[in-house]
């Protein structure tokens, strides 16, 4: 059972040492990537059960027993993470290859796109299930080293100086992560998390806020709170969809949880914490707001993707298990949303050719199935019910009430950033869908990657798009148990004990 | 190739790249090329190589291992190519008879089935054993399963390094050479 934790991680690096052995065989490299994703999803939903049936399942790699050693946990709030995670990567993986196979006529194969595709994905496992601080600074290198060579690659020359953003601030970021890791582990002697968890408590109250407060920025840069965002809303928009859709789906929700169960697990506080209500109120605004400015679809929805990173934020910082269990929630949902989003803007701009709101129009009548495509994870987003939106938001509302008067408060913002998401959305909806019918413009840019306005899509795109949709609206049907898992997942993470003593037994 | 190459050569610049990341082993001036450095590097290769083993074999508990025996090794590599430039590189590639990639994809596969094979018998993953046998000349040897993770990791990083000169160097050096066309 124990050596099941082993396989999210281990599994995606030996489907990419098989996908470069095989690069020049674009069946193979198909087979293994879906394979591989497939069989990291079955043992994701079996450590969930498990996790959730029995407590935490640990591994001590090779058997040297924590704190010295390092383990591998999988208690209800990463198995969590980690099965809806590695499904969203399955869904994209199958719209990357069928896009690539309509773009250039037939399936290439290469040495980077699989391997590094599905490096990532052990890069986003490993945050999920790693026990102590050092690894998680390995996975997110794993991670930030894959999605560097994902956004740069086969692409124009404005479009490697916008990634070069991205590089940068993550490079910063890592460097700041390292660095907090140095003082942590020269305060305390340990990096294993369960360990600090007993260790920081005893350090000076003045020492443990900075630790703190270093961990909520490196992370903070991560999953792009306000005002560590800026450089998402640059970078996000220039990748291919299928690359967007990853990086929004997925990082900026790893940083969440590393925040998440830092913030919980090491420094535990009592009641609301007000700096991280500040913060998330501000996420929540700047990111709406902003995103009523935008004319680039893209844009729109990465300001709208850190306006939500506020309402992630807004969970934590209340600081009870109702709290973390609604962000847990909140996370699960807005993974698969997200993703979807950039999928379906994907695929309305190859049939529009552009990214700019403005010159699009009329394409309910010329694409009826993609209008309904875009529908459903827009109202999902803006949260109306009974959509898994409505489920999310509602765990945080009830812990924001329940928090005192200034949670209240900002659950009032919480109501009125959902607005504004509504707004934006059925702005575009107007924009985009109704109106006369315009003819698609011609690609800008016929040498990258990016191929548009052709309006060749195959169904598989649409099917793995559609996918991602049912997942979502699974999650809105089987909210009754899916919130009592998470809701067990934030006591948990209260409670501290359960992670503790399954780690130092 | 460019005329400027065919003048006649004074004698200040004759160890002076022109343009070029790094001196051709194709280059037509033939004083041009940097013969010490040749010769040098020709001397050194096996050397560095059997070093390069010696670190990955003593990684168990002196410092070496796999990583820095890798590293060493592909800069074997890089010093025939820097001394070689481009015929050289491509050389290399002839000589092995392996594309770059697939030595990172043994490596990372080796790495990888060591990481489970203790799984099979019954121990946790990653966790290794070792045999202790006396060898005539060599003495006690100890020979810890953890070498063959550690070989993956050096054929890994050769791989790397040698797709690092293949594509940011002779692929450079050819670009150069279509732009100057």
């Amino acid at each position: 059972m124990t050596t099941l934790v082993t396989l999210p991680v281990l599994l995606p690096i030996l489907g990419a040492a098989l996908t470069v052995i095989g690069s020049r065989s674009a069946r193979l490299q198909r087979l293994v990537g879906i394979v591989v994703l497939a069989a990291v999803s079955v043992v994701a939903a079996v450590l969930l059960v498990a996790a959730d049936r029995t407590g935490p399942v640990v591994v001590e790699l090779g058997g040297w027993p924590a704190p010295v050693g390092i383990v591998l946990v999988a208690d209800r709030l990463s198995a969590l993470l980690l099965l809806i995670s590695t499904l969203v990567t399955l869904a994209v993986l199958v719209y990357a290859i069928d896009q690539r196979i309509t773009d250039y006529g037939r399936d290439t194969a290469s040495t980077t796109f699989h391997p590094i595709f599905l490096l990532l994905s052990t890069g986003v496992s490993l945050a999920y299930l790693t026990g102590d601080l050092f690894n998680l600074f390995v996975a997110f290198e794993i991670m930030l080293f894959a999605s560097y060579v994902l956004i740069t690659r086969r692409t124009s020359a404005s479009r490697i100086r916008s990634g070069m953003t991205y590089v940068i601030i993550s490079l910063t970021s890592s460097l700041l992560f390292l660095s907090t890791i140095a003082l942590v582990y020269a305060a305390t002697g340990t990096v294993n998390l369960a360990d600090l968890a007993t260790r920081v408590a005893a350090l000076p109250p003045g020492l443990q806020t900075v630790l703190a407060l270093m961990t909520v920025v490196t992370f903070g840069i991560k999953a792009a709170i306000v005002p560590l965002h800026f450089w998402l809303p640059d970078s996000y928009p220039n990748a291919p969809a299928p690359v967007t859709a990853l990086f929004a789906g997925l990082l900026t929700k790893v940083g969440i949880y590393a925040l998440l169960r830092t913030q919980t697990l090491i420094f535990p506080q009592v009641g609301p914490s007000t700096v991280l209500l500040v913060i998330a109120t501000l996420t929540m605004i700047v990111g709406a707001l902003g995103a009523l400015a935008q004319n680039d679809l893209n844009r729109l929805l990465s300001f709208l993707l850190v306006s939500h990173i506020g309402f992630m934020l807004f969970g934590l910082a209340v600081f009870d298990a109702r709290g973390a269990g609604g962000t847990a929630l909140y996370v699960v949902h807005h993974i698969t949303v997200q993703a979807t989003l950039f999928l379906v803007s994907g695929l309305i701009t190859r049939r529009t050719g552009t990214v700019s709101i403005d010159q699009m129009g009329g394409l309910a009548q010329r694409a009826p199935f993609l209008a309904i495509l875009f529908a459903i994870p827009a109202l999902t987003l803006a949260g109306i019910p009974p959509t898994s939106g409505f489920v999310a938001k509602l765990a945080l509302l009830q812990a924001g009430a329940d928090g005192g008067p200034f949670t209240r408060i900002v659950a009032g913002v919480v109501i009125l950033a959902s607005l504004l998401t509504l707004y934006a959305m059925v702005r575009v909806w107007i924009r985009v869908f109704w109106g006369t019918a315009r003819e698609p413009l011609p690609d800008a840019d016929p040498a990258d990657e990016l191929v548009v306005g052709t309006a060749a899509t195959s169904r598989p795109m649409y099917a793995a798009t559609s996918g991602l949709i049912v997942i979502s609206l699974t999650i809105a049907a089987a909210a009754g148990p899916l919130s009592a898992v998470t809701g067990r997942a934030g006591t948990d993470l209260m409670d501290r004990l359960p992670y503790t003593t399954a780690v130092l037994r | 190739m460019s005329t400027d190459h065919h003048r006649t050569p004074s004698w200040d610049d004759w160890d002076y790249p022109e343009g070029e990341w790094m001196l051709s082993g194709e280059c037509p001036v033939r004083t041009n090329r940097t013969l010490m450095l040749e010769m040098a590097a020709r001397v050194l290769f096996p050397t560095v190589l059997v070093f390069s083993v010696y670190l990955l074999i003593v990684g168990h508990y002196a410092p070496g291992g796999g990583f820095s025996g890798g590293l060493v090794a592909g800069l074997a590599f890089v010093l025939r190519y820097i001394a070689g430039g481009d015929a050289e590189g491509a050389a290399i590639g002839s000589r092995i008879r392996l594309r770059p990639p697939l030595l990172v994809g043994i490596g990372l596969l080796l790495a990888v089935l060591a990481a489970f094979a203790p799984v099979a018998f019954g121990n946790p993953v990653l966790s290794s054993a070792m045999l202790s046998v006396d060898v005539p000349v060599l003495g006690h040897v100890d020979l810890v399963s953890s070498l063959i993770l550690d070989v993956g990791v050096y054929l890994l990083i050769i791989g790397v390094v040698l797709d690092l000169l293949r594509s940011l160097g002779s692929a450079i050096e050819r670009d150069e050479r279509e732009a100057r066309r």
